[in-house]
């Protein structure tokens, strides 16, 4: 196996114990090389993601079966360019390389490289091996390097590199079980070098690796020009780097400049001697043939329209089945449950357990088809030239063309996209895209606009060819939009920008998804919503029954045996009695005396006390409204009182009229487009931001927008 | 590279920007080698740029291919 030349690696010896850690790999290399399609391969569905609702977290890990007997941890790594970090995302990496005394430092690296870009992929790996870590190349794309006419030398180009080097095909699986089986032994670090600092460094970098006692110069040096950003110096070491630069008159971005052009130099000689290029075709490479349609003056735009609108088209037409199918099938259940057991449990299980349970599942056809759509869309390249028709619209709002993909993954959830926008490395593109973001309507509030405009909306045709409810989704999503986008130019004269912003993007080329990618995708953000978000929802919602069932003292009891006597009194039948009486019951509860303390301040709104407690559970997050009001409304009524809408509908004011309103239900839409009611949002803006006063800023201006905006509907509808 | 039509192809002199020049040579456009202006977007900002005979395509706003200084 000419992967293994040069390449003197101890193998396990069979019948000795396993080892007490298992190998730990890391997963590095360009934007674009294939190399999440390689952890796939390698990892399955062994894989780890973070602590929030569907996420793309920092450190994605997996758990890759080698051989029979040994496995290794995967630790995939945001993809770059050099492990000069420019963005937030990137920084994860050198962390991660810099510290060898870490917990995590990778045992070797995995580089993944396309093989159509050697030039460039090189760069990244040269200064991977001059920091002195063992790695294994995978040389990915040979499939479209060969239909190109590149032609590499591959025992030439391990022996110039002086690593493994394994020629793969990640998307097909090809050559991954080669890869497992050489990742599978110790590796040793190469042994060549590609680049050493200049002599006039030399004092500076020497000083720095004796200081901390580094075990080589490059790496001295890395600590030199990044010092400020490597977060496990102290701030006492961090002093010490600067005047040692100072002292030296060191020009970081000189030296980086001359490392580049110098690694170029290099690497341009290697592969001089390695690969030619034969072109077979003089035409043009098909991708850029698709870029003339898709990147279109006219063109381009239409069909970016197109395809959100088929994006719409998709999460409200053809996702509205099978949550019917869900919606019954909980009722049902219910019902079957109430008809044939009774007793208190079985009232928790039906209207808490059930009822919170039921909100939760009905999402998922959304969800999965939302991310299944975004992630195809990501896999084919489709969504960097959106970024590029879209950057001179979106910078007179203080953001970039890479704000888009947050603001569009935004309509699934803000969480992931608040975390998408580390790709912007501009602060102030990127502080204003995370503080805009969450005024996109995600999922969570499509079962709230659902309810509410299938109640107040007629189902009709519009123009002809609309549908009225369809009209008046669009219309809520497009209030989001604007909103985020006023905000953004707000925000933008506001603050003051700490550096440029740069644009500077690969586009990759155009591919078919990779399905089994973009299954995995929709899996991770299905279940991570229903185990994390759905428990949350679930706990809150069974908390709610019991605080609507029970009340403080003798008070519930009393109100009833007050209902009871007007009953008698004025002959109301027994159905009539008995809806007063749960009414009365709830109204005493604990539940109630939350809402009514709320009811106040949200009069003005048209709301009263039972919307107060939807509003009040459903600040932790947004998708609990619904299973809030179907809990309330379904307290003291029979569950075969049938689906969420006949519930509300049945409900009535004061005065015997129905209580949703088109002015109320309208108030209350609006509410929900603006309103910050998401713990996992703030959470993630705390965490992006490192900043309580972002999290509070979007809380305060978002809660205030929406109380604003809510009284105005209302007054002007009522 | 302002004076660069659709569709002309020049070859990279230098970079006049440190700070951005730092990031084009990371991602390849080095100097000698060959940039062909290929697109722009529909606004007329950012540029695509294909670089180098590996044809890899690059998107950089005309402010930021300003900085790129061509060979005659």
């Amino acid at each position: 196996m000419a992967a293994l030349a040069g390449n003197p690696a101890p193998t396990k010896v069979a019948g000795l114990p396993a080892d007490p850690r298992p190998l730990r790999i890391a997963l590095i290399g360009n934007p674009n090389s294939g190399k999440t399609s390689l952890f796939n391969q390698l990892t399955g569905l062994n894989q780890k993601v973070g602590n929030f609702p569907g996420v793309t977290v920092d450190r994605k890990t997996g758990v890759a079966q080698l051989t029979a007997t040994q496995r290794a941890e995967i630790i995939d790594l945001p993809g770059t360019y050099s492990l000069y970090p420019k963005s937030l995302d990137e920084k994860v990496i050198t962390d991660l390389l810099y510290d060898k005394a870490a917990d995590n430092y990778p045992d070797f690296v995995v580089v993944t490289v396309d093989a159509n870009n050697l030039r460039r992929s090189l760069l990244l790996f040269t200064q991977l091996g001059d920091l002195g870590l063992p790695a294994v190349l995978a040389l990915n794309m040979m499939d479209v390097a060969e239909r190109h006419g590149v032609n590499i030398d591959l025992p030439a180009l391990e022996r110039e590199l002086g690593v493994p080097i394994i020629p793969m095909n990640a998307r097909k699986g090809i050559g991954v079980a080669a890869l497992k089986i050489v990742m599978a032994q110790r590796l040793d670090a190469p042994p060549v070098r590609f680049w050493e600092p200049d002599e006039k460094l030399l004092p500076l970098v020497r000083q720095i690796r004796y200081y901390f006692d580094l075990h080589n110069d490059y790496l001295a040096l890395h600590y030199a020009q990044q010092y400020r950003q490597i977060s496990f110096l102290t701030a006492e070491e961090k002093t010490h780097i600067q005047e040692l630069t100072q002292q030296a008159g060191f020009d970081a971005t000189a030296a980086q400049a001359a490392e580049t052009i110098g690694r170029y130099g290099r690497i341009n000689e290697i592969l001089l001697e390695t690969v030619t290029v034969v072109r077979t075709e003089k035409r043009e490479p098909v991708s850029n043939r698709i870029d003339k349609v898709l990147t279109h003056r006219v063109g381009g735009y239409l069909i970016f329209l197109a395809i959100l609108f088929l994006l719409f088209q998709a999460i409200f037409a053809w996702a509205q089945y099978p949550m019917d199918w869900i919606d019954q099938g909980i009722s049902g259940l219910s019902a079957v449950i109430q008809d044939n057991f009774s007793g208190p449990l079985v009232r928790l299980l039906t209207e808490g357990v059930l009822a919170g349970l039921g909100g939760v599942l009905v999402f998922i056809p959304q969800i999965a088809l939302l991310f299944g759509f975004l992630a195809v869309l990501e896999e084919t390249g489709y969504m960097a030239r959106v970024t590029f028709l879209m950057d001179k619209l979106m910078r007179p709002f203080g953001l970039s063309g890479k704000s888009v993909v947050p603001l569009i993954s935004g309509l699934a959830c803000a969480v992931p996209a608040i975390m998408g926008a580390r790709v912007i490395e501009s602060w102030k593109d990127r502080m204003i895209t995370i503080f805009v973001t969450p005024l996109m309507s995600c999922s969570a509030r499509i079962p709230v606009y659902t309810v509410l405009v299938a109640l107040v909306v007629p189902d009709r045709a519009a123009w002809g060819i609309f549908n009225l409810r369809g009209v008046a989704l669009m219309s809520l999503y497009l209030l989001g939009l604007f909103s985020a986008l006023g905000s953004a130019w707000a925000l933008k004269k506001l603050l003051k920008a700490r550096e440029r912003s740069y644009f500077i993007m690969e586009f990759p080329v155009y591919q078919w998804p990779r399905w089994k990618n973009v299954a995995l995708t929709i899996y991770q953000k299905v279940s991570a919503f229903v185990l994390q978000a759905g428990r949350v929802i679930v706990a809150i919602s069974v908390l709610l029954w019991v605080l609507a069932s029970y009340g403080p003292g003798q008070q519930q009891a009393t109100a009833e045996a007050q209902v009871r006597q007007a009953a008698t009194a004025r002959g109301w039948n027994s159905a009539e009695t008995s809806r007063q009486v749960a009414s009365a019951r709830l109204e005493t509860s604990y539940a109630g005396k939350f809402g009514h303390v709320l009811e106040p301040a949200i009069r003005p709104l048209g709301y009263d006390w039972k919307i107060g407690i939807a509003l009040l559970t459903s600040f932790a997050a947004r998708e609990v409204f619904v299973g809030t009001i179907s809990t309330i409304y379904s307290v003291g009524q029979d569950a075969d009182m049938g689906t969420l809408q006949q519930k509300l509908s049945a409900e009535k004011d004061a005065n015997g009229q129905p209580f949703f309103t088109p002015a109320r239900a309208f108030s209350l839409l609006v509410f929900y487009v603006f309103a910050m009611q998401c713990m996992s949002t703030l959470a993630v803006t705390y965490r992006e931001t490192k900043s309580w006063k972002w999290p509070l800023a979007q809380l305060v201006y978002m809660t205030g927008l929406a109380y604003a905006a809510a009284f105005v509907v209302y007054q002007v509808l009522a | 590279m302002r004076d660069l039509r659709v569709g002309e192809t020049g070859t990279v002199c230098c970079l006049e920007d440190p700070e951005m020049a730092l990031k084009l040579l990371e991602m390849g456009c080095v100097p000698g080698v060959q940039v062909r202006l290929s697109g722009r977007a529909p606004l007329g900002d950012p540029l695509m740029l294909v670089l180098g005979d590996q044809e890899y395509t690059l998107s950089v706003r005309a402010s930021e291919a300003a900085t790129i200084l061509l060979k005659e």
